[in-house]
């Protein structure tokens, strides 16, 4: 991966300035707020909204859904902060449903991320069994159109 | 002569080739010629129509919504409509036979014009206004009748002067705040010396309400909610501006039965009914685009704000507008009139706005600003400006 994409997608800096202006505050007020909001566990950091198959063509994401068994003293949380660790896991939830937890996994072709799964993610103790979707293009993402509209002309005189 | 163009008489109607070609136009055909220009003479929201509206229009035309609708539009729109403007606007209309749904708000006012207009009778419109105005007026032979509102007044419309231009030909005033083009609002005192004036000589009044929405300091106040209003006033309104909608055409006029009544009787030889596409977008727009209209008017605030603050710093002075998306500053200490500066202004730093004159005779002296335009082209714009300002004052 090209090492400033590599920098934003994991900790893209936040333009202070802009901030500032868009939330009417100053640059200092930004930078306090943000040491608050980081310690007290709101804020997890920035990072850039990348269209990974745009610059990677190899670059894969897989969705795969996880059924786990709960254990007695912590429920789902020891086999999911065990997954969660593992750096081939980007995104990792406790859902409601037919499945337990929902990962995204990326990796740099079919075959890692195959074997991610084969190797790590199903011998876990207490993973029942896992269902792996590969993304095949990425619409929208955060909010985010990963295509924009056509430019479309509006007159440049109007009354 | 040629010939074959020969007729008995002019071809065009004398009161037609007599209105003269809309200032705006001869600006859009030098604008269209060059490259990399700011515009900031464009008269519609830079947003496009919220997704939800557009989704809902898709949807019409998917389930094959394709015929007319009744002449007044579809009455869930018109049921809609009046709920809103109850909600809203504290204005009480039936929708069965006091709301009619238009191809723009345009449409409503041409077809009001012409519902009320003898040949000669007089219709007196606050100017600088919208350019349609004196034509629409001209078109339905009636005499249009600008009576100036100025700056020094914030460009509300002043009640006195308006009551000395009325001769027994008077038939209606015809005003339109918040204003295109100079983004003034009026209420309190003002509006209510005006409907005095109105209900003191029995005339009507046509308030082009298009902008209301995008009314920003203060609340909205339509004209028609103050006594003895209601019963002589045309309500105009539609979709344009507060929901983005300005290529859907479609808006509406709420007044008594009996005006609506008469201008049914034009819409339907002339026009049969609005869009049906249009009048169901719209219907979503009134059910769920209260959000999307809510932050499109906090953004055009946001660069009011900026836009107004940055020309009172590099010397052009501008009163606060209200409302719309317009600023109306002062050129006039350029030395140059409103036509020369923003010919030079466009020839010189790529930047278009709209000479004052163009809105009629109390334009001069002022340019039309839209700050419908992206932040960081209104600063880029205003340090054009500014430059030129500058330049124009060593001259």
């Amino acid at each position: 991966m090209d090492k400033l994409l590599k920098v934003l997608s994991e900790n893209a800096p936040i333009d202070l300035a802009k901030v500032a202006k868009a939330a009417k505050l100053t640059e200092k007020q930004v930078a306090a707020k943000l040491k608050e909001l980081e310690r007290s566990g709101l804020y997890h950091g920035c990072t850039a909204i990348l269209d990974d198959a745009a610059y990677d063509k190899e670059q894969v994401r897989a969705l795969i859904e996880v059924r786990i068994t709960p254990r007695r003293e912590d429920g789902f949380d020891q086999v999911a902060r065990r997954i969660a660790k593992f750096p081939e896991v980007s995104d990792l939830a406790l859902v409601s449903g037919s499945y337990d937890l929902l990962l995204t996994v990326r990796g740099s072709s079919l075959r890692e991320v195959a074997n991610f799964v084969a190797a790590k993610l199903a011998t876990i103790d207490g993973v029942l069994s896992t269902s792996t979707s590969f993304q095949l293009k990425k619409y929208k993402e955060s909010g985010h159109m990963m295509e924009d509209d056509e430019e479309y002309e509006r007159l440049k005189v109007c009354p | 002569m040629s010939g074959s163009k020969s007729v008995r008489k002019a071809r065009v109607a004398r009161h037609i080739s007599a209105l003269p070609p809309s200032g705006i136009r001869k600006f859009f055909d030098l604008v269209s010629t060059m490259d990399e220009v700011i515009s900031l003479g464009i008269g519609e929201p830079d947003f496009t129509t919220p997704w939800t509206i557009r989704e809902s229009g898709i949807y019409s035309i998917e389930r094959g919504h394709t015929s007319y609708t009744s002449n007044l539009g579809m009455l869930p729109l018109r049921r809609e409509i009046c709920n809103y403007l109850a909600r809203d606007y504290h204005l009480d209309y039936h929708p069965e036979k006091e709301c009619i749904v238009t191809v723009g708000v345009s449409e409503a006012l041409d077809i009001a014009i012409r519902a009320i207009t003898e040949p000669g009778d007089e219709i007196i419109y606050t100017s600088p206004s919208f350019v349609s105005y004196p034509a629409e007026i001209t078109m339905a032979h009636g005499v249009p009748v600008p009576v100036a509102t100025k700056c020094e007044n914030g460009f509300a419309p002043d009640a006195a002067a308006i009551e000395k231009a009325i001769t027994p030909k008077t038939k209606a005033i015809l005003v339109n705040f918040p204003c295109n083009p100079t983004g003034a609002t009026s209420s309190g005192k003002a509006l209510k010396q005006l409907a005095d004036v109105v209900i003191r000589h029995d005339l009507l009044l046509i308030s082009d309400e298009i902008y209301s929405e995008l009314t920003y300091d203060e609340t909205h106040v339509s004209i028609a909610t103050l006594p003895g209003m209601r019963e002589r006033t045309i309500f105009l309104h539609g979709f344009s501006k507060a929901f983005a909608m300005t290529g859907w055409r479609i808006g509406y006029a709420c007044a008594p039965a009996d005006l609506i009544d008469a201008m049914k009787k034009i819409h339907q030889y002339a026009i049969m009914s609005a869009p049906t596409v249009a009048q169901e977008a719209a219907l979503e727009a009134l059910q769920h685009g209260n959000e999307a209209k809510e932050a499109m008017r906090a953004s055009y605030q946001e660069r009011r704000d900026v836009f107004v603050g940055g020309l009172n710093e590099i010397g052009l002075d501008c009163v606060m507008p209200h409302g719309a998306f317009y600023a109306f500053p002062s050129i006039r200490k350029s030395g140059l009139s409103s036509e020369e500066f923003a010919e030079k202004l466009l020839a010189k730093e790529h930047v278009a706005v709209i000479p004052g004159s163009a809105f009629g005779p109390g334009g001069e002296g002022f340019v039309r600003c839209s700050y419908a335009t992206g932040l960081e082209e209104l600063e880029e714009a205003l340090r054009r400006i500014g430059r030129f300002v500058g330049k124009a004052a060593r001259k």
